[in-house]
């Protein structure tokens, strides 16, 4: 599914990422953990296509393919999502039309039909019916004025209508009271399948309670310091990144 | 004949040419008008063409009409064959419309419908011949050329327009749409509009006036309309501004709003090399309520100018201004909103904002709003904004795999749709949202020829 090489990166010509190497295979649940400022949120921008990131040495292949060639949008349709740490609020466009103009130029990507008005509706709904999100929040603009939690489920719902291979969690749990974690896992967990990899990215361990993933990696100065089991995670919890950040210094 | 030095050639091929023209008005035109025409020509060559000398100007240069050499239009002009006359709402026109080509009334296109008793539509010639005092006290009594050139040159060389009257308590629910139709010639041409309307105490209406080139010919479009809203009456006036390429679009409203009356105008501005849209606004009487909203969208070498006077001159009047622009290219635009509080008019509630979306390095906007406040207890605030889209929004909608044209016109179209939000028919907001569709369109394409052009 995922095959990154050796990959560096920079920021306005500072290394963030200083040869990151990590494979997933199609149906796998991978979490990334790491100290404040280790490079997790360029990692999730680098492989969605953010501009302002440049990389310098190594390679993503992504279903056999160089992902970095890619347009974003191109990505986005061969079924690579990301979840927002902070998903953008954009006020004058509401929710159903963003999310039926993604869904058909995804769809379009693909060969597939595109959906029309009520295709649409009956699709979209089926899904909120699934996530317990409430049908008002289509009719609002692009999270604008959600709150924290909201913002989160609008990613849930996106990501339930693209149906991506591969879904990059950043920092999913940020800004959620338990509650609100509880069920924004419980979407994410729902759309777990065997087709469908995930990384999860995030700084704290209680994510990883409720997506339990299947390998947990600890990203500490731009490289891959640790790999385990999901008993790594509840380690880092006890100790916390101390020893990586002086192991790197 | 002399020539004072600050008079421009245009003025004065303007004025030689008026020496002709008494002929070609109809017979028997009153003095009062004969007068107005006569005082309208002084004016206009003591003042010549406005210059960026002058503060109202500043922004905006006529240069360019100085050297197309417009002849003024004859006759004939107006009965140049057309294929089809656009209607803002498309493939259906209103009821009760009126067709101008050239300036000219064309009554094979024209239909007054079944017009309720009380609203009388008749072009200003038509007006001007059967009842001839009938418009003494209102037109180029509302608006006073005094300073303003090219208001003085409409009131010296106006052969028509349009004279909408609605009677006391009169309330039409069907809008009336007076269309403008340009750009049909071959030689440079110019036209002077000149339009009234008179709405009488608790009436109400909504006026759609639409400005379209239909050719590629070189015109001036030197319009001017008065208004007089009456007491607890409500005008609904919307413009949509659609000239050719090649036409300049000048035009210059005065409205006068009496007591508890509400102007509610909204343009939508598109078309022309350049187009300065002047609105003038007295709020005479208590309560009088003025609102006043725009759309501009301008490209390649386009020129748009929005210029906005709003007097508060009675007590607890309201004023709302929104004004939004998309510029593209090497397009200009510029935003002039002054608000006049005049000492009695306390209690006044007045808002402004202008916001600007620049899509190129090359576009600019001059956005000036001015606040003059005379009254001690007042409610005031204006914003001017300029901006590029939205880097993270376009790179959130991109992610979703929505492709970079589409995600672009999509946030476009959010930004104006906060201007069109003031609109409240529905019909009317939705015609206007597929005219910036179109535009959008078009511009589109000529973006994807000029990256094609360039390889």
């Amino acid at each position: 599914m995922l095959e990154i090489k050796n990959l560096h990166v920079t920021v306005e010509d500072k290394p963030i990422l200083k040869g990151i190497d990590l494979t997933i295979a199609p149906g796998e649940v991978h979490a990334i953990m790491g100290p404040n400022g280790s490079g997790k949120s360029t990692l999730a921008y680098i492989m969605t296509g953010r501009e302002g990131y440049e990389v310098t040495e190594g390679e993503i292949l992504y279903k056999g393919q160089d992902l970095l060639e890619l347009e974003p949008e191109e990505r986005a349709a061969e079924g690579l999502f990301l979840a927002f740490q902070y998903p953008v609020e954009i006020p004058g466009v509401t929710n159903t039309t963003f999310l039926k103009e993604a869904v058909n130029a995804v769809r379009k990507h693909r060969g597939e039909p595109e959906l029309d008005a009520m295709q649409f509706i009956k699709l979209v709904r089926q899904k909120t019916k699934e996530l317990g999100i409430p049908d008002e929040m289509l009719k609002r603009a692009v999270n604008a004025g959600f709150s924290g939690g909201e913002k989160k489920r609008n990613e849930v719902l996106q990501m339930a209508l693209l149906d991506p291979s591969l879904a990059v969690l950043d920092e999913t749990d940020s800004g959620l009271d338990i509650d609100a974690l509880k069920t924004v896992a419980d979407g994410v967990n729902a759309l777990r399948s065997p087709a469908r990899s995930m990384l999860v990215i995030t700084h704290y361990q209680r994510l990883l309670d409720y997506i339990v993933p299947d390998h947990v990696h600890v990203l500490a100065q731009g490289r891959i310091a640790r790999s385990g089991g999901k008993e790594l995670a509840l380690e880092l919890e006890q100790n916390g990144y101390a020893e990586y950040k002086e192991a790197a210094a | 004949m002399t020539r004072d030095n600050t008079v421009s050639e245009t003025a004065a091929s303007f004025a030689e040419r008026f020496g002709a023209l008494p002929a070609t008005l109809p017979e028997g035109e009153p003095g009062w008008l004969r007068n107005l025409r006569e005082d309208g020509l002084a004016r206009f060559q003591a003042l010549g063409l406005p210059t960026p000398k002058l503060e109202a100007w500043k922004y905006t240069n006529l240069r360019p009409l100085e050297k197309t050499g417009f002849a003024p239009g004859l006759p004939e002009d107006g009965t140049v064959s057309i294929d089809w006359v656009p209607s803002l709402v498309k493939d259906r026109p209103a009821k009760h419309r009126l067709v101008f080509v050239n300036g000219r009334l064309r009554p094979d296109y024209s239909g007054l419908g079944d017009l309720p008793a009380g609203i009388t539509l008749e072009p200003l010639a038509t007006t001007l011949a059967q009842d001839p005092g009938l418009l003494e006290s209102d037109l180029g009594r509302i608006g006073r050329a005094e300073d303003q050139a090219m208001l003085a040159l409409n009131s010296a060389f106006m052969e028509d327009g349009f004279v909408l009257r609605v009677g006391t308590g009169v309330a039409l629910q069907d809008p009336i749409e007076v269309v403008f139709i340009g750009g049909l010639n071959d030689q440079p041409q110019t036209y002077h509009p000149r339009n009234l309307i008179l709405l009488d105490d608790n009436s109400q209406v909504t006026l759609i006036e639409c400005h379209v080139g239909l050719g590629q010919g070189s015109y001036l479009s030197n319009g001017a309309t008065e208004v007089r809203v009456g007491q607890g009456a409500t005008l609904r006036h919307v413009k949509v501004q659609a000239e050719a390429e090649t036409g300049f679009h000048l035009n210059t409203t005065h409205v006068e709003v009496a007591r508890d009356a509400t102007y509610d105008c909204f343009g939508l501005s598109a078309g022309g090399q350049l187009a300065r849209n002047e609105i003038a606004v007295r709020l005479n009487g208590t309560g009088a309520h003025c609102q006043l909203g725009g759309a501009y969208m301008v490209r390649g070498q386009q020129h748009c100018d929005n210029t906005t006077v709003i007097e508060h001159i009675a007590p607890q009047a309201s004023s709302r201004e929104v004004f939004k622009g998309v510029l593209d290219d090497k397009a200009r635009a510029v935003f002039q909103g002054r608000i006049v509080v005049h000492r009695d008019a306390q209690q006044t509630d007045g808002h402004q904002l202008s916001k600007a979306l620049l899509l190129s390095d090359g576009a600019e906007i001059d956005a000036k709003p001015e606040l003059e406040i005379y009254a001690d207890d007042v409610k005031c605030s204006h914003g001017a904004t300029a901006g590029e889209l939205d880097h993270d929004a376009l790179f959130y909608l991109r992610a979703r795999g929505i492709p970079e044209p589409a995600a672009r016109r999509l946030l476009i179209q959010a930004f104006l749709a906060e201007a069109l939000e003031e609109i409240e028919a529905e019909e009317i907001r939705t015609a206007l949202t597929e005219k910036i569709e179109d535009w959008l369109t078009k511009a589109e394409r000529s973006r994807g020829n000029s990256q094609g052009g360039a390889v």
